[in-house]
């Protein structure tokens, strides 16, 4: 089929790329890893009070280290031409970024749910909060990718467009903040986190399916 | 009216500072952003002027 | 009938514009001098909040404005991009600024009505908080805009972002809801007004008229601004009467 074969194409291609510059990827992992380690020193060590503060905690320094990788994303195709050669293609333009996003979550996104039982020690938080920590990011850093892309792509080539992305993507990226912390501290503190989950896998289906679409209207708007 | 003097109706029955900051801030913004829309426009009819008519 | 295809075009918009701005002036004026006379002489002293509940009429209509003038700017960005017509664009960027005026309005006056009804200056009550988002949205709009040289091209990236913009609000908004009953429980509602007498909501009605009637007129005032920035090259912007006189 080939649209499974544009969308496994520019996926690999991406994560070839990565491959060959792996300390960007690394560069984004720190920066969580800084990020909530920063939180403790900033306001104390006391267990109790890091224990109610790491969802959210975790969960803010997922969506910072996520639009620091969003930089990356369609900067280094529109700048040596690639991405107006993607726009040319007979693939359809949506599949194509699609496959970016699934390569930019596999880079950006993956690693943070796999580091976050470290720095869930590092809160004390006890094993089976983290364990849904772990899938709320699952769920949540698809999300932040597809929601990101969007305002990369509108931002492409315009001044001060790292700061720019992060003040247009924030906003978006509030419910998914909301529901991805608040399922952890339901979970905590017994109440359940069924119907954060829910709403969180609502919000990643209706991303999933207008994203893409959004994303590729916005790269044909700046590459015009 | 309800109002029994003039400073009365400052005081606003103790909440003067809060009423009257609503208000005015209100009535300034709303006063100051037409005057800024009119400075734009005095400023683009000064570049067409100097830039396109011969 | 009107044929409104005859306006679409900047040529002929500008001098409609010019036209309607000093009418929609009035209309302001009229309604606002209504308005503030039922908000201080007609609307009667609250049993609870005495006198300082008389920032409803600035607040509960600025927050209105905010959120109906953003669904216009979706409005105008969905016509511009399925129509490519450079108007809807030009009458979106006029529209920004005053949207974000009101949600700053709204905040500024919820701030000090908090403050002596609840004794805190920000409250994270759910209005307030998406309200705040949605500043956040405007400043977005605009700074996205500004980033953007191409007018063109600005218009089409600002008309995306405020559709997708739109498109979350209701989701943001839910979502807020959702926290700020989980996390307070009986939660002060800053927008839990004292029970209405009529007076009160003629007021804020008329509030709310009177900054849609000003919303228009400055948006007009600024659109016909924006068209002499962008289109000072065309014969019909160098003889503009306006440009003529007064050299």
């Amino acid at each position: 089929m080939p649209v499974l074969s544009a969308y496994f194409a520019a996926l690999h291609r991406d994560l070839l790329l990565v491959m060959r510059r792996k300390t960007e990827v690394l560069t984004a992992l720190f920066f969580f890893v800084i990020v909530t380690t920063l939180l403790p020193l900033g306001i104390g060590p006391e267990p109790d009070l890091l224990r109610k503060i790491a969802p959210g905690a975790m969960w803010i320094a997922a969506l910072l280290a996520t639009l620091l990788g969003l930089q990356r994303l369609f900067a280094a195709d529109y700048a040596d031409g690639t991405l107006e050669q993607m726009v040319l293609s007979p693939e359809p333009l949506s599949i194509l970024v699609a496959g970016k996003i699934t390569a930019h979550w596999l880079v950006c996104g993956l690693p943070l749910v796999l580091l976050a039982p470290v720095i869930g020690l590092q809160f004390d938080l006890p094993a089976d909060a983290i364990g849904v920590l772990m899938l709320t990011l699952l769920i949540g850093t698809p999300l932040l990718s597809l929601l990101g892309a969007i305002g990369a792509a509108l931002t492409l080539g315009a001044r001060g467009s790292a700061l720019l992305v992060s003040l247009l993507v924030l906003p978006l990226y509030i419910p998914t903040l909301i529901f991805g912390a608040g399922a952890v501290e339901s979970y905590i503190a017994g109440l359940g986190a069924m119907g954060h989950f829910s709403l969180l896998g609502a919000l990643l289906i209706l991303a999933a399916a207008f994203a893409p679409w959004a994303t590729t209207a916005a790269l044909r708007i700046s590459l015009e | 009216m309800q109002w029994q003097s003039l400073s009365d109706f400052f005081a606003m029955g103790g909440y003067g500072l809060y009423v009257w900051g609503s208000f005015g801030v209100c009535a300034i913004t709303m006063i100051a952003e037409p005057l800024l829309v009119k400075h734009r426009r005095k400023q683009a009819l000064k570049d067409i002027r100097n830039n396109y008519l011969l | 009938m009107i044929n409104w295809f005859k306006y679409s075009a900047p040529s002929t918009f500008y001098p409609l514009a010019g036209k309607l701005i000093p009418i929609f002036w009035t209309l302001a004026a009229i309604l606002g001098a209504v308005g503030l006379y039922i908000s201080f002489f007609v609307a009667p002293t609250d049993a609870q909040q005495g006198e300082g509940y008389r920032i409803i009429f600035i607040h509960v209509p600025a927050s209105w404005m905010s959120m109906f003038i953003y669904c216009v700017m979706a409005f105008w960005s969905l016509l511009g991009l399925t129509f490519n017509t450079r108007l809807s664009g030009m009458m979106s960027s006029a529209l920004a600024p005053t949207g974000a005026l009101f949600a700053f309005l709204s905040l500024w006056t919820g701030a000090l009505w908090g403050k002596p009804m609840w004794g805190a200056w920000w409250v994270w009550d759910a209005r307030l908080t998406s309200e705040l988002i949605l500043f956040f949205l405007y400043i977005g709009f605009i700074a996205l805009q500004a980033a953007i040289d191409d007018p063109r091209r600005a218009d089409r990236a600002g008309a995306l972002l405020s559709l997708v913009g739109v498109v979350n609000v209701p989701i943001i908004y839910f979502s807020v809801k959702w926290w700020n009953t989980l996390h307070q429980g009986a939660s002060v509602s800053l927008t839990k007004s004292p029970s209405m007498a009529s007076a009160m909501l003629w007021g804020m009605l008329i509030m709310a008229l009177a900054f849609w009637a000003y919303t228009i007129a400055v948006a007009l005032m600024r659109a016909r601004t924006i068209m002499l920035e962008r289109e000072g090259n065309t014969e019909w912007v160098q003889h503009l009467p306006d440009v003529k006189e007064a050299a």
